[in-house]
């Protein structure tokens, strides 16, 4: 009764508001201030909101409402740190001198072509033409494009129906992309790779969200992920409400990944009720670099068929290898050679076009492979790829572009492979020498980037440090880090973001600034170090 | 033996529950039957392109300049591109360091996110905060990005238009929440009924659920009707009444084809009534470069824009963006150009602008010939598209159609579209993709196939329409 009156009360009130808005008439001319509605309005809806059965005083959407999984979720990469490097920057441009450096030198993210890295010409122009595609009706085109990515822009837009690059393409992605791009996993691979097994999506990311999303219903479920990771993996599992299981990666090593170790990570997970539902193995690694032998590849993938798990296989560094003694063997390479079907065998394969030589990060290209699942299954990771149409056309077609690029004897080949043996023989050297540098240092070990784009050394610290960082609130790393920082504008992420063993301390430090600052950053990273071991020193 | 750990029954539920018919049954069988040779006419989502609608040529110039900024250098670049188009790429190139190959700041490059915030300002009045605006990957991600952050459980209730654009009864389902319908009237060229809506409210609270948000979509999809601003003040009135934040998809705002109710948006209308509202009400508003009439949905560019919403929580929804690292930066140039587009005096301004009419107009045309089309066809009522880009037609299937329907396992609506689809290659979406009455019946077409080609498509409709009804009825009553 009450209920019916309250609803009778809150008609009559919605009723004089109409009445009221209706003699308003139309809205005059646009004010630049927001006028005061008139006073019975305002009442009225006073009135009308005391009566509501809402949750009145709190906002609708504020810290105390919202999703709790978006609370929990963390990203380092992009965090607190790089959020006083920001504000230190802005310092910068108001006042130069202000500061003991003149610029954030960014090492936090794997962001080639913000640190002066050059995008790959070839792939420019035929991205360009696909862009606009009526330059290729021009004939002063030829003046400004080479001819076979002029050749190739032609190719691809016979595969788009009508040429339209603006369309929504298969919510998989376009057809002909994604057989061009299984003809490049079966060139390098030796192993047949089919069209239809691809999801081109923007970036890996999403694909690796898709994933997760998938396979977790509750905490209940559980995914192995390495420590240390890249942080996208713990982000996404938090985000859809499961639980991260840890494996630790030796670093005593060389950041090797035993199985031993799986199954004994495993097995505690399961003790504790939790359906572990997939094994993450990133490979290179990130942020550790190291490049999986054949061996332990094999062993995973028995490892894998033996427990049930899916194999969530982060291959997005498969071009970024600088060491003669190792080489990327994909897992479904592997998988095939040990003689695992389609059907044996359930695998995802993640690639992107932000890394490798091409470091296109902004273009947000990349897709997964899916093998080894049923047709119903299959039909729900198309379902939830369709609701957001599609990937992005340029990606897709950068995807392309990257699994099956300039071939000797095309004209731009030569061109294109200076371009790329320029750009990786010098992450192999920056690689090199800031490892060399970080080892040099009293009180810093770090194991060697065989791949990746990032070195991971571990910080011994003295107590003092550790205690000052404890007074300070913060994470020994974090501490380190932060005082990094402000003395340098060398902005690292701090370990604590990727996972490590417990007690240790570690940072993440990319090796991609411009080869020619490399000396300076080693300079000034040494001359900070040493001071700061010496005031802390026990 | 350890079960198959992707086997289906161990999927996360509520990925099974998601339905996205604007890609689902009739979508796979037009492309089954496309494979097999059959001319299919593809109607059944809002892409432009696809049907031959052309890009507007001076984005295309500016985008394929900074792409490739090497030809910026080239002496003959002036040759094939127009001096205002180079201005533009090196301006959009010198607001991102690194090009368009580097991650740019997780909400969208600075400087665009500043153009449209002065396009908001222009549109409405009203100052925009470029710190309050995100690019994203497309409208969609934006909603589902806030969607996620409102969604706790499942009893939070969303308020969802009924019909709706599946993409929220699809992200509603996904996060584990639940969809709270309100109803627009059909009778009422798809009126809002403010008076239902609030007992949508009781009822779901009644039930226990937490009502969180209201979406519209203005102008709507499917149903194609543009809000007067009377029904937004009240729409307002209500979320701040009811403690809802209004998440406002104005993605078709450039789609309109009536000139009694011009686009307000709800942003406008917010600040319009003044506090205690303008200051309290929390709302979203989601824009797009795949609509009006650029049309660019292979781009992947949107925007959303947060107002009243607490500086944590825009801190947290920051956070989660971050972890997606950036949206495409050529989709947030497309972005930026839309809102910046050529102005008069600019050399590509005569072509920008006739371009833009020559779409726009036909647009028009082609929203009253589609509901007159409909209007004549036998059991067939079809209000008018007053916006966006899709007609919504009911279809009064007779008994023995909706029993034939049955005997073959099929949701009416979903029967006649697929008897459709094979007689006459005209792919549409059922209307219980969108959502309708129960026993009300519909399909969802889209306004964009060719001009020239919609005589034909128009008989060809009626055509099979008339035979369906023969079919299933009898001879008309003439």
């Amino acid at each position: 009764m009450r209920r019916y009156a309250a609803d009778k009360a809150r008609r009559a009130v919605a009723a004089s508001l109409r009445a009221a808005s209706r003699s308003a008439g139309p809205s005059p001319a646009p004010a630049p201030h927001p006028r005061s509605p008139a006073p019975v309005a305002a009442m009225a809806a006073a009135l009308a909101r005391a009566m509501s059965t809402a949750s009145v005083g709190t906002p609708a959407v504020s810290i105390n409402t919202i999703n709790p999984k978006v609370l929990k979720c963390e990203y380092a990469v992009r965090g607190e740190i790089v959020t006083h490097a920001q504000n230190l920057q802005q310092e910068l441009q108001k006042n130069p001198e202000s500061l003991p450096f003149d610029e954030i030198l960014y090492c936090n993210i794997g962001n080639p072509q913000s640190l002066g890295q050059q995008p790959v010409t070839f792939f420019r122009e035929v991205l360009s033409l696909c862009d606009h595609p009526v330059l290729l009706d021009k004939s002063e085109t030829h003046a400004l494009y080479s001819s076979d990515a002029i050749e190739r822009a032609w190719q691809i837009l016979d595969k788009i129906p009508g040429r339209a690059t603006g369309a929504y393409s298969h919510s998989q992605g376009i057809k002909g992309l994604r057989d061009e791009i299984a003809a490049g996993i079966a060139a390098r691979d030796g192993f047949h790779a089919s069209g239809d097994n691809i999801f081109l999506t923007d970036g890996a990311s999403p694909a690796v969200h898709m994933m997760m999303q998938l396979l977790i219903s509750s905490e209940k479920d559980g995914i192995l992920c390495p420590i240390p990771q890249y942080p996208l993996y713990s982000a996404s599992i938090a985000l859809h409400g499961g639980s991260l299981v840890p494996y630790f990666l030796d670093e005593e090593t060389g950041w090797g990944l035993e199985v031993d170790e799986l199954k004994k990570q495993l097995e505690e997970a399961r003790s504790k009720g939790i359906t572990v539902r997939a094994l993450v193995v990133i490979n290179p690694g990130n942020p550790t670099g190291q490049v999986l032998a054949e061996e332990n590849q094999k062993k995973i993938v028995e490892f894998c068929k033996n427990e049930g798990l899916v194999l969530l296989a982060d291959e997005v560094y498969q071009e970024n290898i600088y060491v003669e003694d190792k080489q990327f063997h994909s897992f479904k390479k592997i998988a095939r050679s040990m003689g695992y079907t389609d059907d044996d065998l359930p695998l995802v394969s993640f690639q992107s076009v932000s890394k490798g030589y091409y470091g296109e990060c902004g273009k947000r290209g990349g897709y997964m492979e899916v093998t080894g699942f049923s047709p119903e299954v299959r039909e729900q990771i198309y379902k939830v790829a369709s609701v957001n149409l599609c990937s992005n056309i340029s990606g897709q077609i950068l995807a392309s572009l990257v699994m099956n690029p300039p071939k000797a004897g095309d004209e731009s080949f030569e061109s294109f492979m200076a371009e790329r043996d320029g750009i990786l023989s010098s992450l192999a050297r920056r690689a090199k020498a800031l490892e060399e540098a970080f080892n040099s240092l009293e009180g810093i070990t770090c194991n060697k980037a065989e791949g990746a784009m990032y070195l991971f050394p571990r910080l011994h610290l003295p107590q003092k440090a550790i205690g000052a960082a404890q007074a300070a609130g913060t994470a020994p790393d974090a501490y380190y880090a932060k005082h990094l920082l402000e003395a340098t504008g060398i902005l690292v992420v701090p370990g604590s973001g990727f996972g490590q063993v417990p007690g240790t301390w570690h940072f993440r430090c990319t090796i991609l600034p411009q080869e020619d600052k490399i000396p300076a950053i080693i300079s000034r990273f040494k001359e900070f170090h040493e001071k700061f071991m010496d005031e802390y020193r026990d | 033996m350890a079960r198959k750990p992707l086997d289906y029954d161990q999927l996360n539920e509520n990925v099974k529950k998601v339905q996205y018919a604007v890609r689902g049954e009739l979508y796979l069988r037009a492309s089954e039957l496309q494979k097999e040779g059959k001319r299919i006419i593809f109607t059944n989502v809002g892409n432009p392109h696809a049907l031959g609608q052309k890009p507007l040529t001076f984005p295309r110039q500016v985008v394929a300049l900074c792409q490739a900024p090497f030809l910026l250098d080239d002496p003959n670049v002036g040759l094939i591109f127009p001096a205002d188009a180079i201005a533009r790429a090196k301006h959009y190139l010198a607001m991102a360091p690194g090009g368009l190959g580097a991650y740019s700041d997780s909400r969208g490059i600075p400087g665009i996110r500043k153009e449209v915030a002065e396009f908001i300002q222009r549109r409405d009045g009203y100052p925009s905060d470029p710190e309050l605006i995100y690019l994203t990957d497309g409208a969609s991600k934006g909603v589902m990005q806030m969607l996620n952050a409102i969604i706790r459980n499942e009893r939070d209730g969303i308020l969802v238009p009924v019909p709706q654009y599946p993409l929220y009864s699809a992200a509603i389902s996904l996060f584990g929440g639940a969809l709270v319908p309100y109803y627009l009237e059909e009778e009422a060229n798809w009126g809002l009924d403010i008076v239902g809506t609030r007992q949508s409210v009781a009822a779901a609270r009644a039930k226990g659920m937490t009502v969180r948000a209201m979406v519209i979509i203005n102008p709507g999809n499917p149903t194609g009707q543009c809000l007067s601003e009377a029904n937004i003040r009240e729409i307002l009135r209500f979320c701040y009444e009811e403690n809802l934040v209004l998440l406002a998809d104005e993605v078709y705002q450039e789609n309109i084809y009536q000139d009694e109710r011009p686009f307000i948006s709800a942003r406008k209308v917010l600040f319009d009534m003044g506090p205690p509202l303008s200051r309290e009400v929390q709302l979203v508003s989601f824009h797009t470069v795949s609509k009006g009439y650029w049309g660019e949905c292979g781009q992947r560019g949107g925007y959303f824009e947060m107002t009243n919403l607490p500086p944590k929580t825009v801190d947290e929804i920051y956070k989660v963006a971050s972890i997606a690292l950036s949206p495409n930066v050529p989709g947030q140039i497309f972005m930026g150009l839309m809102v910046n587009p050529p102005k008069p005096g600019d050399i590509s301004y005569p072509k920008y602008a006739s371009e833009s009419k020559a779409i726009l107009g036909s647009l028009r045309r082609r929203a009253r010939i589609m509901t007159d089309g409909f209007n004549s066809c036998r059991n067939v009522v079809c209000n008018f598209t007053e916006g966006a880009m899709y007609s919504f037609p009911q279809i009064r299937l007779p008994p023995r159609a909706i029993e034939a329907a049955k005997r073959a396992g099929k949701e009416p609506d979903v029967f006649y579209c697929l008897k459709l689809l094979e007689a006459t290659g005209i792919s549409t979406v059922p209307g219980s993709g969108f959502g309708q009455k129960e026993g009300v019946f519909h399909l969802r077409t889209t306004i964009l196939p060719a001009e020239e080609d919609f005589p034909a498509i128009m008989s060809s409709f009626k055509k099979f329409n008339d035979s369906f009804m023969e079919q299933y009825e009898g001879y008309s009553r003439m």
